[in-house]
């Protein structure tokens, strides 16, 4: 299969333990890791040099431990646009997935706790999936903000169900995938994300899959 | 260097920084006037005693001794602003009274027997000891000497100085007297300016209103309950920092071995227990981060109040609305505060209450933070002593905050605080 080509990959993670956990796993799938480094900096030297396909990084690193890997993200982003990146956190914080979405740039972006990574067949394949173009966010993310109810926000035209296909959109799902966790036929999954790209009045133009998964994150 | 900003400081320094500093002139003014004060006071109590006892027999004498602590009450104003010439601190923090006190008033007072011990104390006291003091001091002290600094020109002017049998005659003499004199002038400069001190202070003592030493200890302890949540505060952090850095990463790094571990086996048993180590790892690592986020959760600490709750009410089992309008930081110790607070009611609602959804909304009016969290739920939830909410009020009050619970029974339940934005 094409996709199961190897990733050019470069890995920013400050504690030496998980450094060496995440290249043990990126390297037993096959990916090839450029550099494994552990702060802000030195990802975004080695980025530039060796143009990697997907950059996986701690949002937490030195000198500050505050957001200094999301930062890097996002001005690899707008530096290089095609650049797929992949960010790991400690923990659920809404204000880095809003930093996250709104940085520039046309690969794709990835938001997964750090806890995901153990379950290394679904870690892999989100990571592959973020390559691929594709916006991936963590369950655990998402059903936090399916439990919000924010009223008068734009979504507020959605039916119940249709949010509720918009939040398996959000996690990353094909309609196959949504059928099957709804217990509906494909094409009535498919009747709901025309009638969200419809109610959100979604450019046709655009990746309105993409966009409707958008306008659902920033909501919260 | 400034000069010495008090008379202890100013004690503590060097000749010249005294000399040049306001304090030794501060303190023979307080002494003069002392002096001057008590052979009043003494006067004036020798009169009211002795005419008070003659006329003891015939009664009239209860009424003229009843003067003694009016005229400690008249004395006890005068000192109260005399002594600020050396502590000039003394009663700044006092509540004065809306108007000065009539002297109808004072009669009216003394007529139910307010009569103030240590106010009668320091006025017999200045009026037989400490105007004697002053006197004696201020003559060997100042007097002395400077009468021998000053005897080459006392000389010129053929006035003769004599200190009983020596006498000071010719200029050279005089010269020779005036150099120990000068010493002694800055040794007798030292001790007015300590003796003054001290009566100062015996007169603060004695004198300033309770209510004013009282205010003064109470913003003493209230910064001190502050500094004490703020270390408290601090220590957390350092554990969950401890935690966080330490266990909760072994921890990950034990759930990616295991991961990667499943790839690596065949289908068999022995799978089956490498899933199952994993499944232990990640809930242990899972209940970690539960303890980690009681005890300072880092959310908190990188983003403040609004980032905290948005992530205690995703994470709180049921629809968490919330509604917070607080913009940039507030101190640690009042973002903790209202973090534990949200933190506790969203517990209480979740295993009591049977809500189906909950809401919180906060907001900074003025200089205050007001959140509160109101869930449907059945109500009948109070306070208990040792509980959480307990716990988390006496922390508010430590703020100068308070929390509020009202929560009839059928519901709501309505937890409310509020607590400054700037720490007492």
């Amino acid at each position: 299969m094409p996709d199961r080509a190897p990733l050019r990959i470069v890995l920013a993670e400050d504690s030496a333990l998980l450094r060496e956990g995440l290249l043990a796993i990126l390297e037993r799938a096959g990916h090839e890791v450029i550099a494994a480094v552990g702060d802000a900096d030195a990802l975004l030297a080695f980025t530039d040099h060796t143009r990697p396909d997907v950059v996986i990084t701690d949002i937490r690193m030195p000198p500050t431990h505050t957001d200094e890997g999301l930062r890097a993200a996002a001005e690899l982003r707008r530096r290089h646009r095609d650049l797929a990146v992949l960010v790991l956190s400690a923990y659920v914080a809404d204000a880095y997935l809003a930093e996250l979405l709104d940085t520039t740039g046309g690969g794709g972006i990835g938001y997964l706790l750090k806890d995901r990574v153990g379950h290394v067949r679904d870690f892999l394949d989100s990571l592959r999936r973020v390559a691929g173009g594709e916006t991936v966010v963590d369950p655990q993310v998402v059903r936090g903000l399916l439990d919000r109810h924010q009223p008068d926000g734009p979504l507020d035209v959605l039916s119940e169900r249709e949010r509720e296909v918009l939040g398996l959109m959000a996690e990353g799902r094909t309609n196959g995938s949504i059928a099957a966790a709804l217990f509906v036929t494909e094409a009535a999954v498919r009747k709901h994300v025309g009638n969200i790209f419809a109610k959100l009045r979604l450019d046709p133009a655009t990746d309105r899959r993409v966009s409707a998964v958008l306008a659902y994150l920033r909501e919260a | 260097m400034s000069p010495p900003p008090d008379v202890w400081t100013a004690l503590r320094s060097w000749p010249w920084r005294l000399l040049a500093s306001g304090w030794p002139w501060r303190a023979l003014a307080y002494l003069v006037s002392g002096a001057a004060v008590g052979v009043v006071v003494a006067v004036a109590l020798f009169a009211l005693v002795g005419v008070g006892l003659l006329t003891l027999v015939i009664l009239v004498g209860v009424l003229v001794l009843a003067g003694v602590p009016l005229l400690a009450a008249l004395v006890a104003d005068v000192e109260r602003k005399r002594l600020r010439l050396i502590l000039p601190e003394a009663g700044r923090d006092a509540i004065e009274p809306p108007q000065p006190i009539a002297w109808g008033d004072r009669l009216r007072a003394l007529r139910r027997l307010r009569i103030s011990g240590p106010e009668v104390g320091y006025t017999v006291l200045l009026g037989t000891v400490l105007w004697l003091v002053d006197a004696v001091a201020l003559n060997l002290l100042i007097a002395l000497p400077g009468v021998l600094v000053l005897a080459p020109v006392l000389i010129r002017a053929d006035a003769p100085v004599a200190f009983g049998p020596w006498q000071i005659t010719t200029p050279t003499e005089a010269w020779i007297a005036a150099v120990p004199g000068l010493v002694l002038l800055v040794v007798g400069l030292y001790a007015t300016t300590l003796l003054a001190a001290a009566q100062a202070s015996l007169a603060r003592l004695l004198l300033e209103p309770a209510q004013t030493r009282l205010t003064a200890a109470v913003a003493d302890l209230r910064r001190s309950r502050v500094d004490l949540v703020d270390a408290f505060e601090t220590e957390r952090r350092r554990i969950e920092r401890d935690l966080h850095d330490g266990a909760q990463q072994r921890l990950v790094a034990l759930t990616l071995t295991l991961g990667l571990a499943e790839l690596e086996m065949p289908e068999g048993a022995g799978l089956d227990l490498v899933r199952q180590a994993h499944s232990q790892a990640e809930t242990a690592l899972a209940e970690l981060r539960a303890t980690v986020r009681g005890i300072h959760p880092r959310v908190l600490v990188d983003h403040g109040l609004t980032a905290a709750v948005h992530e205690l009410a995703d994470a709180a089992g049921l629809p968490v609305a919330v509604d917070l309008q607080v913009d940039g930081r507030l101190p640690p110790p009042v973002e903790a505060a209202a973090y534990f607070v949200v933190a506790e009611a969203l517990t209480n609602t979740v295993r009591h209450a049977g809500a189906t959804s909950a809401r919180i909304q906060g907001r900074v009016s003025g200089d205050r933070l007001e959140v509160e969290i109101r869930d449907d739920g059945s109500g009948g939830a109070a306070m208990r002593p040792g509980g959480g909410l307990a716990g988390l009020a006496t922390r508010l009050a430590a703020l100068d905050g308070d929390l509020e619970v009202t929560s009839p029974p059928g519901g709501p339940t309505e937890v409310r605080m509020t607590c400054p934005t700037a720490l007492p």
